[in-house]
């Protein structure tokens, strides 16, 4: 498909560099595969007459050849984060699609753009797309590549492209029908065995993420409490000659405590309840996954039961048979391939997660 | 020290019972009742143990023995019992009497009161401390007969004493202000303790939702199921450790609540000496007064206004036998009031004397036991924190092998 970024970009176009030399240097001879680093950082408000939004900065730099240059700087905001992934969703119906933060939270106090909301999307984001850049499929998509290097006006006018919203809504209306019918009845194993797996995943992921905040909100009140107990301590020995030491040591280990919890809670945040939380949203993208794999076959299905009913136009339907069967059997594999991915990048997420509380943990009483 | 009941006799309140009877107002009620345990110390190494007496009383006699005490030595710092009801609770803990932990918390503190009375160089003697611990039948009726009741100082005579003494001993004054702080900052920390307590329970308990979750996801997991289903175990341990931890640390709450009460002890001598001092100065005054009336009568001259003065003048002076009956009156009643006035100087001298002797015991006494409890509060902490490390280190290991 044509794409307006393959012409050159706007921003400065740089010859290889001496340093991305080096860096093409290291790739190839170093256990890093990577070739594209991408970070999200220094959000910025943006004020019109009609409405205030954020936009990112993402830096990409990268020795690849389709890569006009080895280095881009744009700014983004979340809508175009959202039309990255309906654009990767649509191009690859069976592969799972990194999930994005949510548009807002539903539960207490944040704000839409407390500092601690917008950090928090911040990290999210630069997650979400470091993941589709470690994708083996999804990294070398188009409209990612567009998405990582256009300008803000080539990256609108690239928007309108493409079936219009209606046309694609009617698209998902014919999909659903159907799936509807039949398309659980010819699943195969494999995809049954994953679906009852998500289920019970999504189930105890969910309470995972509800205990870690449960247990951060604990931490976060016994801190609260530890804050007055140090100085009280620290009053009675004003009253006292003989314990006066004693009492004034207490005080100085429990505000050691203290601070040491802060440290705990930290190391909660940073880590663990980012990737249950990511874990959560992933789950429901993974059903939704399984759902378009049911469709897709559903389709196919469809199909053979309307030639089954209709011998006279055998030729016409078994070409289209045909194209769906490819289509079917494309989509299992993807899905299968990508299905092994996630799981060993989510024993590795989790192993490496939960092993990090375990080490906090250890520090934290160590000191 | 060596003519101590402590070292003589074995005191222990080993047991506890719940019990039913009728009270003074004849309306069935439900008490504890304590078994107090007696052994006169023999050489052991005869291999021979003497033969262990006992009895049982409730906590309203040990009030009364406390009463006694108080109201018989106002001189003495007399230790206090432990608390009449659970204060201080954190949610775990309930404030009920009759909870089978208060009881045995309460055990414990009569016991520790036994033997501070025992081990006091005074107390320890007196009688109806002994046949309360050695006496069944009839030690209500001895105490009772002592009278002490009669001797005790009304709170609201006590209370006026305190406000309108003129020149109580410094050192009290400032002793006063001290058992002020101190009951201030006790209760303090006790509070905040006991919201701390409260939330590192919290923490801990949730960890045992892991223990849960991890075993209910291990049965889908084929590579991670053992590491996460050992991990869970060890979160479940976790979570029940903060029991025994927190248990403990009640112990700890209970020696800073025993000084606690000794503040009050600490104030009522204080008291005492603002009372005595002010009817000294009250007697001082009374006599004054007095030799100032027999000096007009004498003179004739009326040197300060009086009722009496001026109903004389509106009514015309007395007889001069009417004037000598009074002189003489007043005369014996000065006499009467300097010896009162000698003796009770005496009394207030002899009393700073001794009350100042058993507070310098007591601040000795107290340094020494706040030292050890707070010692063994950091040890207390140490070996939570150890026990932190080993669970988090295995399951820091059960990680690594998902």
């Amino acid at each position: 498909d044509t794409s307006l970024a393959e012409v050159n970009s706007f921003s400065p176009s740089v010859p290889i560099s001496p340093s991305s030399m080096i860096n093409q240097y290291k790739f190839e001879d170093g256990p890093e595969l990577r070739d594209l680093f991408i970070t999200v950082d220094d959000p910025e408000s943006h004020i019109t007459a009609i409405e205030t939004f954020i936009t990112y900065r993402v830096v990409t730099k990268t020795t690849r050849g389709e890569f006009d240059s080895s280095e881009y700087e744009v700014r983004r905001r979340y809508q175009d984060f959202l039309w990255l992934k309906s654009k990767l969703e649509e191009a690859h119906p069976t592969l799972i699609i990194p999930p994005l933060p949510e548009k807002f939270i539903m539960k207490g106090m944040v704000e839409r753009f407390s500092d601690e909301f917008i950090e928090t999307r911040r990290k999210a984001l630069h997650k979400f797309l470091n993941r589709i850049a470690d994708h083996p499929t999804l990294t070398f998509n188009e409209d990612f590549k567009i998405f990582l290097t256009a300008q803000a006006w080539e990256l609108s006018s690239h928007k309108k492209q493409g079936p219009g919203l209606l046309s694609r809504m009617g698209q998902t209306v014919r999909a659903v029908a159907s799936s509807v019918r039949g398309a659980v009845k010819n699943r195969p194993e494999m995809f049954t065995e994953m679906n009852n797996y998500m289920e019970t995943f999504s189930q105890k992921i969910n309470l995972l993420d509800k205990i870690a905040h449960r247990i951060y909100k604990e931490e976060r009140d016994y801190f609260n409490e530890m804050k007055e107990y140090g100085p009280i301590h620290t009053l009675w020995s004003a009253s006292e000659e003989d314990i006066a030491d004693s009492l004034k040591g207490i005080a100085s280990c429990i505000d050691r405590c203290c601070k040491a919890t802060e440290k705990r809670m930290a190391g909660l945040s940073e880590h663990l309840l980012p990737i249950l939380h990511e874990y959560v949203l992933y789950s429901e993208i993974l059903m939704g996954v399984l759902k378009r794999r049911d469709q897709i076959q559903g389709e196919l299905d469809s199909k053979v039961d309307a030639l089954a009913n209709k011998k006279t136009e055998k030729d016409l339907f078994s070409e289209e048979i045909g194209k769906l069967e490819d289509k079917v059997e494309r989509a299992n594999n993807a899905l299968k391939v990508d299905w092994d991915r996630w799981k060993q990048n989510m024993q590795w997420d989790m192993r490496s997660s939960f092993t990090n509380v375990a080490e906090n943990n250890l520090r934290y009483y160590e000191e | 020290m060596e003519d101590c009941l402590a070292k003589k006799m074995e005191i222990t309140v080993s047991e506890a019972e719940k019990r039913t009877g009728r009270n003074a107002m004849n309306i069935q009620e439900t008490y504890t009742a304590y078994l107090i345990e007696t052994r006169a110390v023999e050489s052991q190494s005869e291999g021979q143990c003497a033969p262990v007496d006992s009895l049982w009383r409730r906590y309203s006699e040990f009030e009364l023995l406390r009463n006694y005490l108080s109201v018989t030595y106002p001189h003495i710092v007399v230790p206090p019992l432990p608390e009449k009801r659970a204060d201080f609770v954190w949610h775990k803990l309930s404030a009920d009497n009759m909870d089978p932990d208060f009881v045995e918390r309460r055990r414990i503190g009569l016991e520790n009161f036994l033997l501070r009375v025992a081990s006091h160089p005074v107390l320890c003697q007196d009688k109806i401390f002994y046949a309360f611990l050695t006496q069944e039948g009839g030690w209500k009726e001895m105490v009772n007969e002592t009278g002490f009741q009669l001797k005790a100082d009304s709170r609201l005579k006590a209370l006026n004493a305190t406000f309108r003494v003129k020149n109580p001993d410094k050192r009290f004054t400032e002793l006063k202000h001290y058992s002020d702080e101190l009951q201030s900052v006790i209760s303090h920390l006790l509070r905040v303790r006991a919201r701390v307590a409260d939330r590192l329970y919290g923490v801990y308990k949730v960890h045992g939702n892991y223990g849960r979750v991890f075993s209910e996801w291990s049965a889908i997991e084929k590579e991670m199921g053992d590491g996460l289903q050992s991990a869970g175990h060890h979160m479940d341990v976790y979570a029940a450790s903060i029991d025994d931890i927190l248990e403990e640390e009640e112990h700890y709450a209970d020696q800073l609540k025993e000084y606690l009460f000794y503040a009050e002890a600490l104030r009522a001598v204080c008291r005492k000496h603002e009372l005595m001092q002010y009817d000294l100065e009250m007697a001082a005054q009374d006599l004054t007064s007095k030799k100032q009336q027999c000096e007009e009568l004498a003179t004739g001259t009326v040197r300060t206004f009086s009722l009496k003065g001026m109903t004389s003048k509106l009514f015309g002076q007395e007889t001069p036998e009417q004037r000598e009956a009074k002189i003489k009156v007043l005369e014996e009643q000065i006499q009467e009031g300097e010896e009162q006035l000698k003796s009770k100087n005496l009394e207030g001298r002899d009393f700073v004397k001794s009350a100042w002797a058993d507070i310098k015991r007591f601040k000795e006494q107290k340094n020494h036991d706040l030292k050890e409890a707070l010692i063994s509060y950091a040890v207390m902490q140490i070996s939570m924190c150890k026990k932190g490390i080993q669970v988090w280190t295995n399951a820091k290991e059960c990680f690594s092998k998902m």
